[in-house]
């Protein structure tokens, strides 16, 4: 690891400062320490945020809940609230790393954990996302684990969080303080950049930026399920997962949200397949259609062809789960 | 950087680059060479200790992190002549081979007991309000975090068992 300055913040305004002028801020540290180890990352200093006030999980007026942004992904997925009435969101925690990992993990370290791909973390093979105009060795490379939607020819990383997947069928807001004090709301989709030329600029944070919490709007109404495809039962990332949440209402589909993870640099949402879905009866036929539209514009890099079939085939067996139980 | 912090109920002032993994703090500056490293990665938990009683992996957080938390080795848990129930069952249930992964086995299934009688369900639990039974799939599922390179996953399954007790 390179030497770097540490700092324990005591508010999250002088943490948004400190890191204003070159820090790198610190959670859990699962991610960014084993990055720093590999000189991956290299942060001139960190400043330690685990003494800040953001560990509390709070309803707010319209029946949702504000997520600090220290909450540990233990502590959120068993919550009983989260349990109850956001199960998706538990069940996606739930089948991510391990038991001592989502001790430490924290809601905003999760969302910006960095990507898996192998040319990420070996500095000795060229990649544009860390060091920009480099070159991808992934894309004709070992990209099994890697991204078929929202690529570029720049990068074709996935990102890594089952918890974002979930968010992202939820509808959830990240909140945000800024160097200046002022604060804004984002939602996911909003957060995220597409790799396009730039695949080292990740989301839309700017300098010193720090998540203070997640907002969860109120509840969605249907049945909810996380289904996470992996080379191991678990204790490893997902080749494709799906966030879904569908309300059946007379024989039709009232709502579908649906979210994907490994399949894209961002997790992944389709306003219109869900817009395809709605008002259907559901039918083998209808979910075929829907896996069409998804995969419609979806590219393969060879060794993670087999993700777009596979997605396919979870989707599809995902909304026969969601709503053949929802019938009886 | 300065930081004090209780381990194994010893109060300790330590004073280390701060680059230092309390991995590396419990093993190069204080000793306590069970806690071991494997992978130094996240990725064997061969490291788990217990940061004011959950488990962690202890190569992927730095020591300078934890001023005024309580850490729990393998040290702590139990000595010859004194061990836990889940050391005791692990030497009668032959739950090790090499014994490299074993102390990390050890914290991780103490800490782990007590997560399933707070209630905490896993990925393997079918009803996410109800309480989860330790079944086999139920603790291979909460331990999948440490990994056992000679593979003695049957006989660690069955020391927790035992050590839990028929109750649970
Ligand atoms: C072996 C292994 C297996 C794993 N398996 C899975 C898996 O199956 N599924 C999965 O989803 N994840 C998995 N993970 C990843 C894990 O979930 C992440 O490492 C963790 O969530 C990161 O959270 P953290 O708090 O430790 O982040 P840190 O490492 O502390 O930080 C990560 C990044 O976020 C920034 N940051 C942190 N907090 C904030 C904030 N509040 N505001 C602004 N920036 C912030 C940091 O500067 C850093 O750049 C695995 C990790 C390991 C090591
Ligand atoms: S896919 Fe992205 S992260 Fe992987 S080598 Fe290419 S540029 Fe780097
Ligand atoms: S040494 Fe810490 S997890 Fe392997
Ligand atoms: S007993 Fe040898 S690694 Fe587990």
């Amino acid at each position: 690891m390179r030497p770097f300055g540490y700092t324990r913040a005591d508010t999250s305004e002088s943490a948004a400062r400190q890191a204003a002028s070159g820090g790198t801020f610190i959670a859990g540290g699962t991610n960014l320490l084993d990055l720093m180890k590999l000189e991956v990352m290299a942060p001139e200093a960190l400043i330690d945020i685990n003494r800040l006030d953001l560990g509390a999980i709070e309803e707010t007026d319209d029946g949702g809940l504000r997520i600090g942004a220290l909450v540990s992904n233990s502590d959120l997925a068993n919550d009983a609230r989260i349990r109850k009435d956001w199960p998706v969101l538990s069940r996606a925690l739930l089948a991510g790393a391990s038991g001592q990992l989502r001790n430490k993990a924290t809601t905003g370290g999760n969302l910006l954990q960095r990507t898996r791909c192998l040319y990420f973390y070996d500095r000795a093979m060229p990649c544009n996302k860390r060091e920009p105009g480099a070159g991808c060795s992934a894309k004709d490379g070992f990209n099994r684990i890697l991204a078929v939607l929202g690529t570029s020819e720049h990068c074709i990383a996935a990102h890594p969080s089952d918890m974002a997947v979930a968010m992202r069928a939820l509808g959830a807001e990240v909140e945000t303080l800024k160097e200046n004090g002022s604060t804004r709301r984002l939602t996911l989709d909003n957060l995220y950049l597409l790799p396009g030329d730039r695949p080292d600029q990740e989301t839309v944070l700017e300098p010193g930026e720090l998540i203070t919490a997640v907002v969860l709007p109120a509840p969605v109404d249907g049945k909810q399920t996380y289904r996470k495809v992996r080379d191991r039962a678990s204790y490893a990332f997902a080749l494709v997962s799906v966030a879904g949440i569908a309300k059946l209402e007379n024989g039709r589909i009232a709502r579908a949200n649906l979210a994907f993870g490994g399949l894209a640099p961002k997790p992944w949402r389709n306003a219109e397949v869900e817009a395809l879905l709605t008002g259907e009866a559901p039918s083998e036929d209808l979910f075929n259609k829907a896996a069409d539209l998804l995969l419609a514009e979806a590219q393969g890099y060879g060794a993670n062809d087999f993700k777009i079939p596979l997605a396919r085939r979870t989707l599809v067996s995902v909304l026969n789960e969601l709503t053949q139980e929802a019938q009886q | 950087m300065e930081t004090n912090l209780t381990i194994n109920g010893t109060e300790q002032r330590l004073d280390l680059d701060p680059r230092t993994t309390l991995l590396d703090a419990l093993r190069h500056h204080l000793g306590l060479t069970g806690s071991k490293k494997g992978c130094d990665h996240g990725q064997c938990g061969a490291c788990t200790v217990m940061v004011n009683g959950r488990r962690i992996n202890a190569c992927l957080t730095l020591v300078c992190m934890h001023d005024g938390d309580e850490v729990t080795t393998i040290e702590g848990l139990g000595q010859p002549g004194n061990l836990s129930p889940l050391q005791e069952a692990f030497v009668n249930e032959d739950g090790f081979q090499c014994g490299y992964c074993t102390p990390g086995q050890i914290c991780s299934a103490t800490a782990m007991l007590k997560e399933i009688s707070d209630g905490w369900p896993s990925h393997v639990t079918d009803d996410l309000d109800g309480k989860a039974k330790l079944t086999a799939e139920e603790i291979s599922e909460r331990m999948s975090g440490n990994l056992c390179r000679c593979s003695a996953y049957p006989n660690i399954v069955e020391a927790i068992r035992k050590a839990a007790g028929e109750n649970t």
